[in-house]
């Protein structure tokens, strides 16, 4: 091809575009980001230490067998999370600083293709560590799962991923509006959502509208499911019944994703009425 | 189907300005009153000093940034009510951009932005190389982009621009921190891109007057806003051919302004730079005979010529004329307001 006489035999557009645009956007999380091999002390060394002080302590205190699984679940799912208020939420942001967000509104592809992008990316990305927790916790502590239903945890997962990974859509128009104010927001977040979204404990334990009110974030009720599917005794600890907790883990998905959607439609139409919102600060 | 690639009627675009909440907003006039029309084919050039506004046009111009007042079509589309249409059609890349991914090569960083066009993936491919080895990054092609010098970059960002065969290609300061041999190899690129199909065109702004000169078409200069003038560079030249220009070295200048050069020695226009030791002045005199009263001059206020050059006008000097003060005393006027 001739760099100066180019004709392309076509250029994609509609579902097709939208579709090449989510790949394009997800290949630098799932490709770019393994190159920086630090993700291995970061994201599996780091969580694991918490894992292994949380299975001493639970041991110390001779707590059911369950609670080790429980807690290499936690330890496994921590890593979506911190990738969710981390880096999906911050994304936008840094895409106005580095000025690629200009480019991305400029281009013909829907913004909503870069943000599915973005979650699909980082969801990849992200699994591969949740996996790499997850088979370190498992040799090293003996922890035994007895899946009842394969279904249902497929089902489970895929809402709970659906539903976190939207509301980390919601959550990267909420930064590029408020800016540094929505990442003070998110720190402050962070170790309460810990908390009570029971990463290391079943939310059982908490009081009822607690747990309840911990259950908008949807790794609460994620975590909840998957224990009570992939352990024998998991039921008992349960806080609602799987199948609720499934329609409810739909429900967050799907207002999550819509919300994001308009939120996102909202803050493409103020960039580009104020022109402030492309600004870089390079 | 209209000749015109861009067209602007009175565009204008007013900032309003945050400030405390016990403060009314206050409103920058970015810019009032924009009439252009590019055409089809065309290498059309944008010049003026920083703050000019030359970036708020193309940011409109490229459906980033809506105007106040006015409308614009580019490629045959309204950029306020049709940016659907506009988009697939045109590219823009800035000076001194950090876009793509540090931890991707320059090849993917290339290929993910071809891909928000709907590029097929195999021809972007192959154009991605025959580009590079346009713009000599071949051998970096598979370098990740965080590992690339500064102009190495700006160049990659350069071949995104025209990666995704757009009709209208903006481009802002394209060769800002480019070196001279890097911003050469630009401006050749950018003749021969133009030159292989008549129905691109090319907007350009800068502040280096000599990339102006070379490259366009026709140049628009603007200053605070508004269009000053629009016409060939030639044409443009020509409206001073009855000056005649001299650059001056001096000495300190002795509290000699400007103006009283202007008033005492009729002295059409001047640019005055402060260099070491001294100063550099550039003047426009109506004729060649008023040289002696500029030097009487400097005589009488114990100032030394130290270099004294006879030269053609250029598009500073346009410049000059227009708006009274050259290029670089504008920016620092605007900073200091």
């Amino acid at each position: 091809m001739n760099a100066v006489n180019s004709k392309y035999s076509r250029k994609d557009t509609g579902w097709r575009l939208f579709l090449k645009t989510i790949i394009a956007r997800a290949y630098p999380r799932v490709i770019g980001q393994q190159r920086e091999l630090s993700w291995v002390l970061f994201e599996v060394v780091m969580p694991m230490l918490a894992v292994c002080s949380y299975v001493f302590v639970y041991r110390a205190l001779k707590a059911p067998e369950e609670y080790i699984g429980f807690v290499v679940m936690g330890g496994a799912m921590t890593a979506f999370w911190m990738n969710v208020l981390w880096s999906m939420s911050s994304q936008l942001y840094w895409e106005k600083e580095t000025g690629n967000l200009a480019l991305y509104i400029m281009a013909p592809n829907s913004m909503m293709a870069i943000l599915l992008g973005m979650a699909l990316g980082g969801m990849v990305a992200t699994a591969m560590r949740a996996v790499a927790v997850t088979v370190f916790g498992t040799l090293m502590f003996a922890v035994k799962f007895e899946v009842t239903s394969y279904l249902q945890l497929f089902a489970v997962f895929m809402l709970a991923m659906i539903a976190l990974y939207g509301l980390g859509m919601m959550m990267a128009s909420a930064f590029l509006l408020f800016g540094r104010e929505a990442w003070h927001m998110a720190n402050l977040a962070q170790e309460p959502i810990f908390l009570a979204s029971g990463f290391y404990f079943p939310i059982k334990s908490l009081p009822f509208w607690v747990a309840a009110g911990a259950s908008i974030i949807p790794l609460t009720l994620g975590m909840d499911a998957m224990r009570q599917l992939v352990f024998p005794s998991g039921f008992r600890l349960g806080f609602l019944d799987v199948r609720t907790e499934i329609m409810i883990l739909a429900v967050l998905a799907v207002v999550f994703v819509a919300v994001s959607k308009f939120l996102l439609a909202y803050v493409e139409k103020l960039a580009v009425r104020e022109g402030r919102i492309t600004e870089s600060r390079r | 189907m209209s000749t015109h690639a861009i067209e602007t009627q009175n565009l204008g675009r007013i900032y309003k300005l945050r400030g405390s909440k016990k403060e009314t907003r206050k409103e920058l006039v970015a810019l009032q009153d924009v009439n252009l029309t590019v055409e089809r084919g065309e290498l059309f050039g944008l010049l003026g000093p920083n703050g000019a506004g030359k970036t708020t046009l193309i940011k409109i111009l490229t459906t980033l940034l809506s105007p106040t007042s006015g409308w614009a079509r580019v490629a045959g589309a309204d950029i306020h009510r049709e940016p659907d249409l506009v988009r697939p059609r045109i590219n823009m890349v800035s000076g001194g951009e950090s876009s793509g991914y540090g931890l991707l090569t320059v090849r993917e960083n290339l290929w993910m932005f071809s891909q928000f066009y709907g590029v097929p993936s195999k021809e972007a491919n192959e154009h991605i190389e025959a580009l590079l080895a346009m713009v000599g990054m071949k051998d970096r092609m598979h370098t990740k982009s965080s590992d690339l010098s500064t102009g190495l970059r700006q160049k990659m960002n350069i071949v995104r621009g025209f990666l995704t065969d757009p009709q209208v290609l903006f481009l802002d300061e394209p060769t800002l921190g480019l070196d001279v041999g890097a911003s050469r190899d630009v401006r050749k690129f950018i003749i021969e891109w133009l030159k292989a199909d008549k129905e691109r065109t090319l907007l350009l702004t800068t502040h280096y007057m000599v990339e102006a000169d070379e490259l366009c078409d026709r140049v628009a200069i603007i200053n605070k806003g508004r269009v000053l003038a629009c016409d060939t560079p030639s044409a443009l030249k020509q409206r001073l051919q009855k000056d005649v220009r001299f650059e001056i070295e001096t000495s300190p200048l002795n509290g000699l302004t400007p103006l009283i050069l202007q008033e005492q020695a009729e002295v059409r226009n001047v640019a005055l730079t402060e260099i070491e030791g001294g100063a550099r002045l550039d003047i426009g005199l109506v004729e060649e005979s008023a040289l002696a009263r500029v030097i009487n001059l400097f005589t009488q206020k114990n100032i030394k010529i130290m270099k004294i050059n006879k030269r053609e006008p250029t598009l500073e000097d346009v410049f000059v004329d227009l708006v009274g003060r050259s290029m670089a005393e504008e920016e620092s006027n605007e900073r200091s307001e």
